[in-house]
Parts: C-alpha cells; structure tokens; sequence
C-alpha cells in the first residue's frame, strides 16, 4: 500500500526515496523543451515575417503648441455642429446630466462621460454661434458657456454671441477661425467669405456641392493664406498610416483592386433624421437655409432631412464615398481618377427623396494599374469591409488592420511552402494603442487577428479622431508658418472632384472622365 | 492516508498532467513579450463582464494581472507537476479557474468570439479541472511521489 507519508525510518535516502521524489522532473523538462520549442518556432517566424518590413506607427498625441487663446465661432450648431463643440471640449449641460442619468444604468455613458472630461482643453474659446434655428443657437450658446465641462447646476462661463448671418459673424472681431458644419450647399459660400476676410476655416466633409465652386475656394484658400482642414478625421486613424507604410514596403504586392463600400440599415442612418417640435416657419429662418439652391416652400423635412435631396446634398457619393475616399488618398495617394461610372437607385427607401440609397461606382486609375470599387446600400448591415487587394496578399482595414497572404503570392511563395505563412490567414496584424504590429503566429492570435476585436470601441483609453484632426487644424493656426493640416485644400479638392465624378456620372448615365491638363469633369 | 498502488497511481497521474497543463499554460506566456489577457477579458461575459472589462480597461492593473497570470499558472503548474507544496498550489490553482470560469461561464445565451471546443451546459472544463484540483488537494500525493517526500525525509533526518 502506497502512503502519503514517507515509509521509510532510517536515517538515510532509500534509493526509492530518491526515485519517487525525483521522478517527476524529467517529466518537467519536457514540459521545458515544449515550451522552448514553441518559443523558438515563434521567434524564426517573427523574425523572418517582420525582418524587412519596418511598419511605421504613429506615436501619442502631438503635442499642443503654446500660443495665445484661439477664437472660435461655430457656423451649423445641428448634429454635426454639437458633435464638433464636443470634441473641442464644449457640451451643452443639459447633455451631460443626460449621460449621467443613462449612464445609472448603462456603464458606457460614465466612460463616455470620463473621456470627455479627460480629452485636453485645446486653448481655445467659442466666442460666436450661428445657426438658423433657434433650438439650434440656445444649445450651442449654452455648451459654448460650459468651459468647465460642469452639469446644469456648475458654474459657467461667457456665453458666445448669436449672429443670425454667417456674414456678421465672420465678420465680427471676436472670431479669429470658424468651423463650418451646415448642410452641404452652404459649405464653399461660407468658406469663400471666412478666407476673403482671413479667418481660418475647418470644413465638414465634402468641400463643395457643385463643381465650379471647388475652383473658386481652392483659389481663395490659396491666395489668403488661411488655415484650411477638411473635416475628415479619418486623417487621424492610425491603422491608416500603418497601412500607407505597410504598402509603401511592398507588404501585399502589386495592388490591381480595392474594394469599399458603405453599409447601413436604419432610418437615422439613410438620414431619415427626427423632425424637432420646436421648428417651425418661426424658429427657422428659411430663406437663409435655401442660400443657392432652388426656391421650395417650406419643408420641416427638407430642413432635417436635407441630406435626401440634391438641392441642398452630394448624396451617398458626397457624403458617405468621400470619407472611403479620403483614406485611400491617405494610404495610396490616389488623386483625382481618370475615369468613373456610377450607377444605382432609389430602392428602399421610396419617402420622395432624391438622392439614391443604393449606388455603385467604378474609379478608374490606369496610370496606377488599378480599380477602386465603391458600393453602397442604406439598407442592409452586411459588412464587406474595406480591402486593398494586393497580388501578394490583401489588406482589411478598419480600426484595425489584419494582411492576409494570398495562396498565389510570389513573394511569399518560400514562406508558403515551408509553412510559416498559411494561405488566407493573417501574417500580420495591427491594433490601435497596441504599439507594434505583429507577424502572427499562434492559433490564438490568428484567431482574435481574424475577428478584429474593436479594441477602440471597449477601450476607455480610446481618442476621439475628431478631436485629434481639429487639434492638427488648431496647432497649424499656432504654429504660423504657411503649415497646413493634413486634410489642406489640395486634398479637399482631389476629395471633392472624385465625389462630384461620381455624381455626374449618376444624374447623367454615362462615365465622366477627367481631363487633368485642363483640370476639367468631362 | 493510505492508497492502493493503482488509486496512488491514479491521484499522481491526475495531479502530473494538471500540472503539466498549468505550467504550459504560463510558460508560454511568460515567454512571449506581447502576451496580454486584454483580448481574453474584455470576450468575456455574464454576470461579471463589467469588472472583467474594467480590468482590462486599466492599463497597470491589466499588466499587474498579465504577470500574475502568466507566472503564476508557470509556478502553480511546476508545484504541481514535481509534488511540492501542493497543497498550495491546488488551492491557488482552483482560486484562478473560478477566475476564468467567472470571466467566461458556460451558461446559455452567453456567445463568445473565442472559440469552445465542445457544447457545454453551465459546467464546461475549466470547471471540472477546478474540481480535479480539489481532488487533488483532498487527497495529497507529493509525499508518495514528489520533491516534498525528500524534503519531510530530509527533516527526519535532521531530527
């Protein structure tokens, strides 16, 4: 009978003493060699994945430059407008007793309540609003005042005058920069009068509603010298920038297509926006919000929803393609392409709107060897991600970015064989915040790489890109020396030319091409 | 206590491959410089989710645990495997698998993205090696076959 206990009394080691005691570490070691083992298959693996990639990543926040306090006034306090003040470090105080009444019982809004109140005063102060309904003008006036980022019952600060024309605003002293978010058709026409009389501009996305504006506020911003940044923050995710330096290593081969598209399927999402009860013909100023387009008596609908019609909208091309895009512009530097077909409808939702919820557009890019597919529909969630399609492997961009190895490739053809790298399966993978970018090797990694955990969603440490782009605008006016942001006018321009292809090649059936010698839509 | 050659065998050969199970475990993470348990808790679910996803939300207590994790799985599983200490070990073997089985129970309508090898209704096997362990600390072996039983002889001896 075995014991727990010792049997033998005398003084010494029995030679069975020695064995039971130490019979286990040889099992041990084999445990070691395993672990070492693995261990160095994932290090050969590493090393010769990652050896001559040399991915660049962005590191922290820039810093703010120091300066005197920047004036801002905000032109369109709608959506967009709040969203913006937000990220400025400017919430209307009713907003935040609201987010901490939901977040008693929903977590996410205390962290999103924290983050705020974490995000860097950028220096600056809202001196002046604009809006043309007053609902509007009251909640941008009150998140203006709350420099303290307190509840209703905090202390506040100086509120920022109304102006009920963007011309007297601009106008005024106290504002030495604007932030443009009104409907589309307004965007060039406030932009033109903010450059003409010198004050900085950060736009919302697209530039321009129609195509002979895009020259005319290229020109003003070039000849004023302002401070110019086109609101896509995009700009400022840094799987972007990982992918441009991915790419510009020669990571996924010869690219011949890319694919993007945009997928959504709720009514606020195919710009189905709730009407407030407050508006009405006295509370708007609807002569002012029709600006250039043509005359139409009064809508409620037109006045929220204007994203459904033409007359005040780019549709899904301007609004939605433009932000796909900005980002491969970032990442390929693509530029204006040589030629576009679109094509599409209005097939879901049938609410009289103007502007297709279903397009497709094929960018042309023959110098560059390649296609850029662009689909859309408003209504269906099926992500089909956004992917550059290399001869050697593809990249899966979004917060994070997965390349996987295509069974074909020429480059990888060794690493094929010998089977360090396995066919459609991530080699290397990125994740914001994370620091590197991994070759991957466990079945683990594979795994979670494939899924694309969105660490930036959970992560409370995540940073709004909004804020990081106005920062960029911000730190430009600063700096003073000619610097333009990242998203300057050129590349607002390329941005607005590309959409407007688009469009035109829409309205018209037929394929628009670009003239680049005459800088024509032909 | 007293075991019969085969219910010896039997405890000792659970207790080694636990042991071998935990220290693979934490040697591959000890080993790999960019292993975190970020991914791990913020899949995790029921009842507990938010204080697993607050872990893994603060970065020093998420490296804190990455640590302790890493190396204590290494150490738990090498007491294991070589019986020594045991007694110990199992106890703070079973303290980290009600962790894991608290950040990722099996109950119904709870999905993960990491995958499961198997259908398992509220008891899966991290909870079953849980109750292994207390097997193992219910009825301790290293004296039979482990460095402790050249250890308890070296004390006799010194007596």
């Amino acid at each position: 009978m075995a014991e727990d206990k010792p049997e033998n009394k005398s003084g010494k080691f029995s030679r069975r003493d020695i064995l039971a005691g130490l019979a286990a570490l040889p099992i041990a070691g084999i445990v070691g060699y395993g672990l070492f083992r693995n261990k160095a298959d994932a290090e050969n693996r590493n090393s010769s994945l990652l050896d001559e990639i040399k991915p660049e990543i962005m590191s922290g926040i820039p810093p703010l430059i120091e300066g005197k306090i920047i004036q801002i006034g905000i032109i369109g306090c709608g959506g967009r407008g709040g969203y913006l003040m937000k990220a400025l470090g400017f919430v209307n105080p009713d907003r935040i007793d609201e987010y901490t009444e939901k977040g008693r019982t929903d977590k996410y809004w205390i962290q999103y309540l924290d983050d705020f109140r974490a995000q860097e005063g950028l220096n600056i102060r809202i001196t002046a609003v604009c809006d043309i309904f007053d609902l509007n003008a009251q909640r941008a006036i009150a998140a203006g005042a709350n420099v303290h980022r307190n509840s209703r019952s905090g202390k506040m600060g100086d509120a920022p005058k109304r102006y009920t024309t963007y011309k007297e605003l601009i106008a005024s002293p106290d504002v030495d920069a604007v932030i443009i978010a009104t409907p589309d058709h307004w965007h060039v026409p406030v932009a033109l009068e903010a450059a003409r009389n010198g004050k900085h501009v950060y736009c919302e996305k697209p530039l321009s509603w129609s195509v002979s504006e895009t020259y005319e506020i290229r020109k003003t911003v070039k000849e004023t010298g302002i401070v110019f940044q086109l609101g896509h923050q995009g700009r400022q995710t840094e799987s972007h920038h990982v992918a441009r330096s991915l790419i510009k290593q020669d990571v996924i081969g010869k690219i011949s297509l890319i694919e993007v598209c945009t997928n959504r399927n709720d009514p606020n999402g195919a710009w189905v926006y709730d009407i407030a009860p407050e508006a009405s013909e006295k509370t708007i100023d609807w002569k002012q919000f029709i600006g250039q387009a043509p005359w139409h008596d009064f809508s409620l609908e037109r006045f929220f929803r204007w994203r459904c019609w033409w007359d005040y909208s780019t549709g899904l091309s301007g609004d939605l393609f433009t932000h796909e895009f900005d980002a491969l512009n970032q990442i390929l530097s693509l530029g204006i392409p040589h030629s576009v077909m679109a094509s599409g409808g209005i097939y879901f939702f049938k609410d009289g709107r103007t502007v297709p919820d279903v397009l497709n557009m094929a960018l042309e890019y023959p110098e560059r060897d390649l296609t850029l597919l662009y689909s859309a529909t408003l209504a269906s969630e099926k992500n089909r991600g956004k992917v550059i399609m290399g001869h050697d492997a593809y990249l899966e961009l979004g917060d994070t970015l997965i390349v996987n190895v295509d069974p074909q490739s020429t480059r990888y053809k060794e690493k094929l064989k010998q089977g360090i790298v396995e066919p459609f399966k991530p080699i290397y993978s990125y994740v914001p915040g994370q620091g590197t970018v991994d070759a991957i090797t466990s079945p683990t990694e594979k795994y979670f790489a494939g899924r694309g955990l969105l660490y930036t969603y959970r992560d409370g440490k995540a940073i709004d890109t909004t804020h990081l782009h106005l920062r960029e605008w911000i730190n430009c006016i600063r700096a003073g020396n000619d610097a333009q942001p990242s998203c300057n006018i050129d590349q607002a321009f390329q941005e607005a030319m590309a959409a407007h292809m688009g469009t035109l090649s829409y309205k018209e059936g037929r394929k628009t091409y670009w003239d680049k010698e005459k800088e024509l839509i032909v | 206590m007293r075991y019969s050659t085969t219910q010896a065998f039997a405890l000792v050969a659970l207790r080694i491959t636990i042991g071998w199970h935990f220290l693979y475990e934490g040697g591959v993470k000890v080993l790999n410089p960019h292993w975190t348990a970020k991914a791990y808790l913020l899949d995790s679910g029921g009842f507990l989710k938010g204080f697993f996803d607050q872990m893994a939300g603060n970065q020093s207590l998420l490296s804190l645990l990455n640590s302790v994790n890493a190396w204590g799985l290494t150490l738990i599983g090498f007491s294991l495997l070589v019986g020594i200490y045991t007694h110990y070990s199992s106890l703070a073997g079973m303290a980290m698998l009600l962790l894991y089985y608290l950040s990722h129970p099996a109950f119904p309508g709870i999905e993960y993205l990491f995958p499961t090898d198997g259908s398992y209704f509220i008891i899966n096997k991290t909870l079953i090696e849980l109750f292994a362990l207390l097997v193992i600390l219910t009825f301790p072996t290293s004296r039979i076959f482990g460095l402790q039983r050249l250890m308890i002889r070296q004390r006799n001896i010194d007596k």
